[in-house]
Formats: structure tokens, C-alpha cells, sequence
């Protein structure tokens, strides 16, 4: 077994608020391997963004990290000072934001941008450093590189910045990234480029990628392994073709269910009824099982079940009868 | 089958010109984007009809003008024969306002939240001066929400209940026609499927007309009858559904559903596509698609291609076949 390049070892993140402490994130485990795509996918509040952004140490406050470690290569970095966390960002993890137009600042070139991290994080001269940036944005396919280096974020169009925050992420060459829903502002055709594109780099320098989005299409054709989280918790983790195609959880089941299929036309969708509960009014034991169809007696008492209760693969107390 | 709305030569033009110091001073001249250029289809009664096209395609641009928020810069649309644009008669208009209704894309920004459920879903029947007694109460429990959410305030409901509000407040009217602009792509998966199964579910019920609009290929696989497919404001495909996913005519269509990620696509290896959607401003020459296109020829650059019928679709592509 390889040595993988994070370990997130039963996180949680909790917001203190007047009145009450929501946990948005809880007691979540998981590794990822290098050169490894882990997919992570749930609906809007399921906490997937809010565990990148505590892997990487960018919480808002008053968010924090509250139980649990984070190992990056053997090192533990959920407990780092601020000033040895800011040195891993960018070198240790790259991040991918979703949207491209604000994750680049829009008064300075994007060659200056480049530099800017390069220098920061490798030993290079400025040349040297001048050199890569343009490196860079050709790996990343943007035609015409040297002579674009200088042009500001707003003369590319939605795609090509979108391959400069991955240049951006990718140019102190770290050994992870963490992409949250990199493709979710762009049309169609650009989407098949930019995940293209990832997992080209990907394979070739062996980095690791967290793939955070809610499209499932994506994520089957992008992802090693996937992780299905709902109201904070995991609830389903595996490989992507066994998690998508004989889903072991009931929400990953309803899941599936509910997503029209391409090639079928006009069957009724299958519904999950209800919505996720808000973080102030989760239910006792199983988060889901209030708009679970095989909940019993058990699944509202006491603590939730973690996916050691189905073998590592499910979070549910009766994965292998819904399986079957 | 009757054809309820008629799209003829429709074509939209947006002023994006500097202002007139600006020109002068940098001696630029006027600019115009063409969202929408000559259009034309028809859409039967009782079908859904679905147009798609990725951002810029002058699909939203079309469904505003069939419900009336633009004026088209040329051609016309009539609906049950009545081109709003031009008819006079003004209880004709009026007649024929009353059978168009819209579903917004995002039900947070469509709601005013100073207003109860009961006041917006009401709305479109009092600005007529009809009867709304118990109205609120039956069109809620018709889209499956409960009569007692008529009191209460769009703030107390979740984004699936908001976009059902919204559809009751389209039937409030007893409308034929709803154009529905990407309808659920603001909401979760499985709150979409609920939002999908309702229109459906009243699509049969009430024998509505849809022009659903969406950028999302598998919604309009699930939904559509006919599908409409733009690019830069052009129709360059319109088929039956199926015959369309299954044997698309035109090279973008092709490039669209190839690039569509695939729920079983395992470890797909797509090419991707070439290039990006041009700008608008400036479009290339004859076919738009052209310096995309893997089987373009010399004419493509020189002439725009016409709509010709091939079996069940219709194209507009010289090398389609």
C-alpha cells in the first residue's frame, strides 16, 4: 500500500452560533492516494465544499476544526500556525475554484500571478521563475503563452481562466489539489476540455485531485473513487463504478434513482421525499433516516452509524439488506 | 396535431454600441450583437418542445420574446394565430396574454418576499379582476404543497417549495403555454426529479404546452418531444427527440452530446471539443460553426447554410446527410 497524500482522520468542523453549535461537517475519514481522483459529491449543504475549505485551512469565522486530524505526506497540518499553513497552500495543496473571474485578482497580469506563486514557493530566480509561468499556461494549453503572459484575467474568455487557476494551482507543483466545482460555470463543450485537461495532469505528474462537485456524470467519468456525504456525514464510500452502479446506501440508491438517464426517455423519476434537514434540526441517529423507506426502530437512536457499519463502504446499519 | 405557437423569421438584435462620445472620440462605429437571427419553428399543441444551446445561444432571448418581455427586431410569433406584436384588438390581447405563463430559473430571485404565498400565487388572476377565493388554497395542493402555506412568506420554504410556488402561480391563469427558462438547474438532484415529475404530472393533467428551455441535455432527453438545438442564434437542428439523441444530423449537435458527460461513462476518454463559442459581436463568416468544425469545406466560410428536411430532422448544414 502506497502512502497516501492526505488522510483526513475523523474530521469535524462546527460554527458557534447566539444560539445554538451547527456541525456542518462530521466525523469524516478518508484518504486519497497520489495520482488519485477521489470524487466527492452531495447535494447544496452536504458539507463537501466546507471539507475542502478545512483540509486547506481557509474556514471563515467563526467555522473551525474542532475534532479530528489531517495528515498531508506524514506531516499533520489541521493544527499548523497560520504563517506555516499559508506556506502549504500552493506548495503542499493547489486549490480550483469554481468560479474562475474571482479567484484571479483583476489588476495584475496573469504572468505577475504565476511569478507571484512560483517565487514564493520554489527556489528559483526571477527569470527562471519567468520561464515556468510561461510553462505553465502552455501545459495548461493556452495558445500563444508568451505573448499572453502579460494579458490581465479579463481579456480570456470563461474556459482559458478557468486553465489559469488550474496553472495557478498547479505551478508550485503540489502534491495535491483540491478542485471544487471547476466546471460547474462553464458551458458544456468547455467542461470536456477543462476535465480533459485535469486528468491529463493528473496522470502525468502523479498529483493527487479532490474532485468536489454535485454532477454525477462528471464524477463517473473523471473519478477513481467516490464520496457521498449528506447532511455532513459520509455516507457512502468506493470505487466509482461500484458506488454508481450498485449503491449501497440508501441515499446513493434514491440518488441514482432520481437522475434522468440519457437513455431514457419519459420514465418517472424516482423521488427522494423531503429535503435535506437544515444543520439547526438535524434528527437523532441516522441523518437521513427520517426520509429513509427501510428505516427501523434503530436508525433514530443514539449516534448515526460511520461506514464501519457497513464494511467500510456504507453508512448504514442495514447495507446489506437494502443491497440484496 | 394543432400548432399553438408559430415562430416565423424570428430575429432579435441588441444595441451594444459605445456611447456616442466614445465613439467619437475613438472613432469606433455601432456595434450589434445578433442574439437571436431568423428562427423559425413551430410548436404543436399539448407537446413539450425543448430548446437548448450553451450560454450565448440566444435561447432565453427566445422565450422572452414568445412571452412578450422583448419585442422581436423582425418576424413574428403567433400564438393560437395572434401576433401579439401587431394585433389591436385589445381583448384579443388581452385573451391571449392570459394563456402565456413563465417559470423563472431561480425561484429565490422570482418571488417578492414581502408578499404572503396566498398575494403571488394569486396575483396573475387579480390583475384581471377574477374570483380568487380559495385559489391560493387549491393551486398549492394542486403542485403538492398544503393549503395552509398560503399565509406564510417565501422565506419559510426551501428552494424545491419555492419553484413549486412559482408553478402555481403559472396555473393560477389557466394558461396554455408555459415557457419554462431552466426550470430546475438552481436545484439539487433529487429535488429536481420532484420539480420534473410535477410538470409532467401536469403536462397531462391540464394538456399545457411547454417551451422548456435548458442547457442541460439530460433534462431534455427526459422531457421533450421536439428539441430545438441553437448556436450563436441560429436553429441548426430540430428534430424529434429521439431521433435527435440518437442520430444527430449536425456537427454541433454531435459535439453536444459527445461532450455531455455520461452517468456510465467510466473512465470515458473524450476527445474534446475545439475551440469556444465565437463572439457574438463579430461572428465568423457563413456557417458560425464552421472554424469548429471537423468537416467543414471552403463553402462553409462563404455561405450560411439554409434549413433543408433530412427524414424527421431539419438542418442547417451543407454537410449533413
Amino acid at each position: 500500500m502506497v502512502e497516501p497524500v492526505l488522510s483526513v482522520r475523523n474530521l469535524q468542523v462546527e460554527i458557534p452560533l447566539r444560539k445554538s453549535l451547527l456541525r456542518p461537517v462530521d466525523n469524516v475519514s478518508f484518504d486519497i492516494a497520489p495520482g488519485e481522483i477521489l470524487g466527492v459529491v452531495g447535494e447544496s449543504g452536504a458539507g463537501k465544499s466546507m471539507t475542502g475549505n478545512a483540509i486547506i485551512g481557509l474556514l471563515d469565522r467563526p467555522a473551525h476544526i474542532c475534532g479530528g486530524e489531517v495528515w498531508l505526506r506524514g506531516q499533520r497540518i489541521d493544527n499548523l500556525p497560520p504563517e506555516a499553513m499559508r506556506r502549504i497552500r500552493g506548495k503542499g495543496i493547489g486549490m480550483v475554484f469554481q468560479d474562475p473571474l474571482t479567484s484571479l485578482n483583476p489588476l495584475l497580469p496573469i504572468g505577475a500571478q504565476l511569478r507571484e506563486t512560483i517565487s514564493e514557493h520554489l527556489p528559483v530566480s526571477n527569470d527562471e521563475a519567468a520561464a515556468r509561468a510561461i510553462a505553465a499556461l502552455e501545459e495548461v494549453g493556452i495558445p500563444g503563452a508568451a505573448r499572453r503572459v502579460d494579458a490581465y484575467p479579463h481579456e480570456f474568455s470563461g474556459g482559458m481562466r478557468q486553465r489559469v487557476v488550474i496553472a495557478l494551482a498547479l505551478c508550485a507543483e503540489p502534491g495535491l489539489v483540491i478542485a471544487d466545482e471547476p466546471t460547474t460555470a462553464l458551458d458544456v463543450s468547455v467542461q470536456a476540455q477543462i476535465i480533459v485537461l485535469l486528468k491529463r495532469l493528473c496522470r502525468e505528474r502523479g498529483t493527487a485531485i479532490m474532485l468536489v462537485t454535485h454532477d454525477m456524470g462528471v464524477i463517473a467519468e473523471t473519478a477513481d473513487r467516490v464520496a457521498v456525504m449528506y447532511a455532513g456525514r459520509l455516507v457512502e464510500l468506493g470505487p466509482v463504478r461500484e458506488v454508481l452502479s450498485a449503491p449501497c446506501h440508501p441515499y446513493t440508491i434514491g440518488l441514482m434513482a432520481s437522475t434522468p438517464l440519457a437513455s431514457q426517455n419519459r420514465k418517472r423519476l424516482n423521488q427522494i421525499p423531503g429535503a435535506m434537514p437544515r444543520l439547526d434540526a438535524l434528527p437523532p441517529g441516522c441523518a437521513f433516516q427520517p426520509r429513509c423507506t427501510s428505516a427501523r426502530e434503530v436508525c433514530g437512536q443514539g449516534v448515526g452509524p460511520d461506514l464501519t457499519a457497513g464494511d467500510g463502504r456504507a453508512a448504514c446499519w442495514f447495507t446489506q439488506a437494502v443491497s440484496a | 396535431m394543432k400548432t399553438l405557437v408559430s415562430i416565423n423569421n424570428l430575429s432579435r438584435v441588441f444595441d451594444v454600441s459605445r456611447p456616442w462620445l466614445n465613439r467619437l472620440i475613438e472613432r469606433g462605429s455601432k456595434e450589434y450583437l445578433h442574439a437571436v437571427s431568423d428562427v423559425s419553428l413551430n410548436i404543436p399543441a399539448q407537446s413539450i418542445y425543448a430548446l437548448v444551446g450553451e450560454s450565448g445561444s440566444g435561447k432565453s432571448t427566445i422565450g422572452k420574446i414568445v412571452v412578450g418581455l422583448l419585442e422581436p427586431s423582425n418576424g413574428s410569433v403567433e400564438i393560437g394565430g395572434v401576433d401579439l406584436a401587431r394585433e389591436t384588438d385589445k381583448a384579443t390581447v388581452a385573451r391571449t396574454r392570459a394563456d402565456i405563463q413563465m417559470i423563472f430559473q431561480d425561484p429565490y430571485a422570482s418571488l417578492n418576499p414581502r408578499w404572503r404565498v396566498s398575494d403571488i400565487v394569486t396575483e396573475p388572476v387579480r390583475a384581471r379582476g377574477g374570483d380568487i377565493s380559495g385559489l391560493a388554497e387549491r393551486l398549492l395542493e394542486q403542485v403538492g404543497l398544503s393549503g395552509e402555506d398560503a399565509g406564510k412568506y417565501p422565506h419559510e420554504f426551501s428552494g424545491g417549495q419555492r419553484q413549486r410556488i412559482c408553478i402555481a402561480r403559472a396555473l393560477a391563469a389557466g394558461p396554455k403555454l408555459i415557457v419554462c427558462d431552466e426550470p430546475t438547474s438552481a436545484l439539487d438532484v433529487s429535488v429536481q426529479a420532484q420539480v420534473l415529475n410535477l410538470m409532467s404530472d401536469l403536462q397531462e393533467e391540464l394538456g399545457l404546452t411547454y417551451l422548456l428551455i435548458s442547457h442541460d441535455l439530460t433534462i431534455v432527453r427526459h422531457m421533450a418531444d421536439r428539441v430545438g438545438v441553437l448556436y450563436l442564434g441560429r436553429l441548426i437542428e430540430e428534430a424529434p427527440c429521439d431521433d435527435l439523441f440518437d442520430n444527430p444530423r449536425h456537427p454541433y449537435t454531435k459535439m453536444l452530446l459527445d461532450a455531455a458527460p455520461k452517468l456510465d461513462g467510466f473512465g470515458r476518454e473524450v476527445e474534446p471539443p475545439k475551440g469556444e463559442i465565437p463572439d457574438p459581436i463579430n461572428p465568423p463568416s457563413g456557417c458560425a460553426f464552421h472554424p469548429r468544425c471537423p468537416l467543414a469545406i471552403d463553402r462553409c466560410k462563404q455561405e450560411s447554410p439554409q434549413m433543408q428536411q433530412i427524414a424527421s430532422s431539419r438542418v442547417a448544414c451543407f454537410r449533413a446527410g
